[in-house]
């Protein structure tokens, strides 16, 4: 701190520290910590607020839960959805891994430099338009007359178009291509740093390709995986708009259960409380991969 | 060797495959604008039109939404700007032991989801008394896109040689002097892209500004909800034109940004040369 007085001189210092005070404070960690708090409330009008029926409660996380059956598989609404949500939000960062990684690894490994970096420009494209209008270009592909049940159907590999946009289907493939390349730009960042002497020497020594992948390639791509999945996984649970658009009410996403909560049901500490589990889903994924994969938070900001 | 180079050709298909599956959605948008059909498709094609575009000019909605976009975008950079150079230089400055905290606080927000941030954000100032609005989505939106310039600015707050610094208050210049002469324009690049790549976020930004706008439409909400109601291929120009201006910034954005670093390479290799030759003449 004092190096900064020194440094910069006292005013300069002092709007320095005033500025990162107002960042982190006002707009990053007090937001959080009122949503946090305002989620123990009752949902009160502005007159109760402050009355006797105002007191600290876990109804608001309660209710998820309550109406569990793990005996007969009963879940209540809102649970079906988060359950939902973390299974799709899974496998979305599944299917990106092993969608990417063969295009990472070809990058990386395979193309020549002129090629690999006229291909990452062509990449970065899809990267910069609006996640709404990818998803929405899919919207268009999905349709049933539309694109895909054409190809598909001329193809042979269907006999009667698909009504995607009813089913979990639309949802999970707007989805993989609206985050894919999240996946990809860590993985090959990785990848790259991946001296070719070791995967030639693994083939001189005898190891088929796949052993190569997995002894080899794999083992030093974890950093790029862990930070990937991460990406991925995180925009998937948080997406309002892939569901929105390309999902039906029996594809409910947990934001949207938390939209409706705020905006349809006026009620607002129940809203931030869900908020706060699908935030802690987050973190606790965000950990475990840290944990697993054994990077660091400067990895990830990367 | 055989085998090797069969799995070289079986990942060029692949990435052919892939190329394609990454573009072709977008190629059928695009090209959809210019299909008669009213509901926006290529298949079948009932005939060629650019009525669409004009649909789109007279939608008053739309111009609304665009304004709205752009006064957003335009109050982040006033907004993450400073704080963004700010916060670098606080961090660069801090002892190592506070450097630690602070900035896996300060990165916090990118792994934020964006909806969370919105509600945090919506819940923090309606207690204050403060509703929904542009105002709001600017605050919002501002929290996460302050940390992309923060670490914009430290990469290359971090190249800094603060021998500088010294020395030019050694020969008494004033605190401000060496700012606005030597780090500032040091800074400058990184100051420039920051702001670029915050007007982008910000144009861009849905989930965030979902929960902050109040009664305010956005370009992003504008288009959301006419694909949900009343969608007509005007809603697929809009797009053909953001896509155009999007490829446009982003090819320049990218050719910019590889110079650059070719240009310090040089620098690098340069200085290089000239210890080297430094040390010969030693």
């Amino acid at each position: 701190m004092s190096e900064l007085f020194r440094r910069y001189g006292t005013g300069m210092a002092l709007a320095m520290l005033s500025g990162v005070a107002i960042w982190v404070l006002a707009m990053v960690v007090l937001p959080y910590f009122v949503m946090v708090e305002y989620s123990f409330h009752p949902n009160l009008t502005v007159v109760e607020m402050g009355g006797p029926k105002d007191h600290y409660t876990l109804e608001n996380y309660a209710s998820l839960f309550r109406g569990i059956d793990l005996v007969n598989l009963e879940f209540p609404d809102d649970f079906r959805v988060f359950l939902r949500t973390l299974w799709g939000a899974t496998l979305v960062t599944f299917i990106c891994l092993v969608v990417c990684y063969p295009v990472a690894y070809y990058l990386a490994k395979v193309a020549t430099p002129e090629r690999a970096s006229f291909l990452l420009l062509i990449l970065v494209i899809p990267f910069w338009i609006n996640e709404i209008l990818r998803t929405f270009s899919w919207y268009i592909m999905l349709a049933y007359s539309g694109p895909l049940n054409i190809i598909l159907k001329a193809l042979g590999i269907i006999d009667a178009p698909v009504r995607w946009l009813s089913g979990s289907g639309g949802v999970l493939i707007g989805m993989t291509y609206a985050f894919l390349l999240f996946m990809m730009f860590p993985l090959y960042n990785a990848l790259e740093t991946l001296d070719r002497n070791q995967v030639e020497a693994a083939r001189d020594l005898g190891a088929p390709t796949w052993r190569i992948h997995w002894r080899v390639v794999i083992p030093h791509a974890k950093p790029g995986i862990a930070v990937g999945c991460i990406m991925v996984f995180v925009l998937a649970a948080s997406s309002y708009v892939v569901p929105a658009l390309l999902g039906s009410p029996g594809t409910r996403w947990f934001t949207e259960t938390i939209y409706s909560w705020f905006f349809e049901a006026q009620n607002w500490p129940r809203g931030s409380a869900y908020a706060f589990i699908l935030l802690g889903l987050c973190v606790a994924f965000i950990l475990t991969m840290m944990r697993v994969f054994k990077v660091g938070l400067t990895d990830i900001a990367k | 060797m055989q085998s090797h180079r069969a799995s070289d050709r079986l990942l060029t298909i692949y990435l052919g495959l892939f190329l394609l599956y990454l573009f072709l959605p977008l190629v059928v948008m695009a090209a959809a604008t210019f299909n008669t059909s009213r509901f926006p498709t290529v298949t079948p094609w009932l005939g060629t039109t650019t009525r669409w575009f004009e649909a789109l000019y007279n939608d008053a909605g739309m111009w609304v939404a665009l304004k709205n976009s752009f006064i957003i975008g335009f109050f982040v950079i006033v907004v993450s700007v400073p704080l963004g150079v700010a916060a670098a230089m606080v961090l660069n400055g801090v002892h190592a032991k506070a450097r630690g905290f602070l900035y896996a606080v300060m990165v916090s927000p990118l792994l934020t989801p964006g909806v969370i941030i919105g509600i945090s954000t919506l819940v923090f100032w309606d207690r204050l008394g403060v509703k929904g609005g542009l105002h709001l989505a600017v605050i919002g939106q501002s929290s996460f896109i302050t940390a992309y310039v923060m670490l914009m600015v430290l990469a290359r707050l971090q190249r800094f040689d603060s021998s500088l610094e010294e020395a030019a208050l050694d020969l008494g210049a004033s605190h401000g002097q060496v700012f606005r002469r030597i780090l500032a324009p040091h800074l400058k690049p990184a100051i420039i892209s920051g702001a670029v790549l915050a007007f982008f976020q910000s144009f861009e930004n849905y989930n965030t500004t979902l929960f902050t706008r109040g009664t305010d439409t956005t370009l992003t909400i504008y288009i959301a909800s006419k694909v949900r109601t009343g969608l007509t291929p005007a809603v697929n120009a809009l797009g053909l034109i953001l896509i155009a201006v999007t490829v446009a910034g982003a090819v320049a954005y990218e050719i910019m940004r590889r110079r650059e670093s070719a240009r310090e390479r040089a620098a690098e290799k340069a200085a290089e040369q000239e210890q080297m030759s430094a040390l010969q003449l030693a």
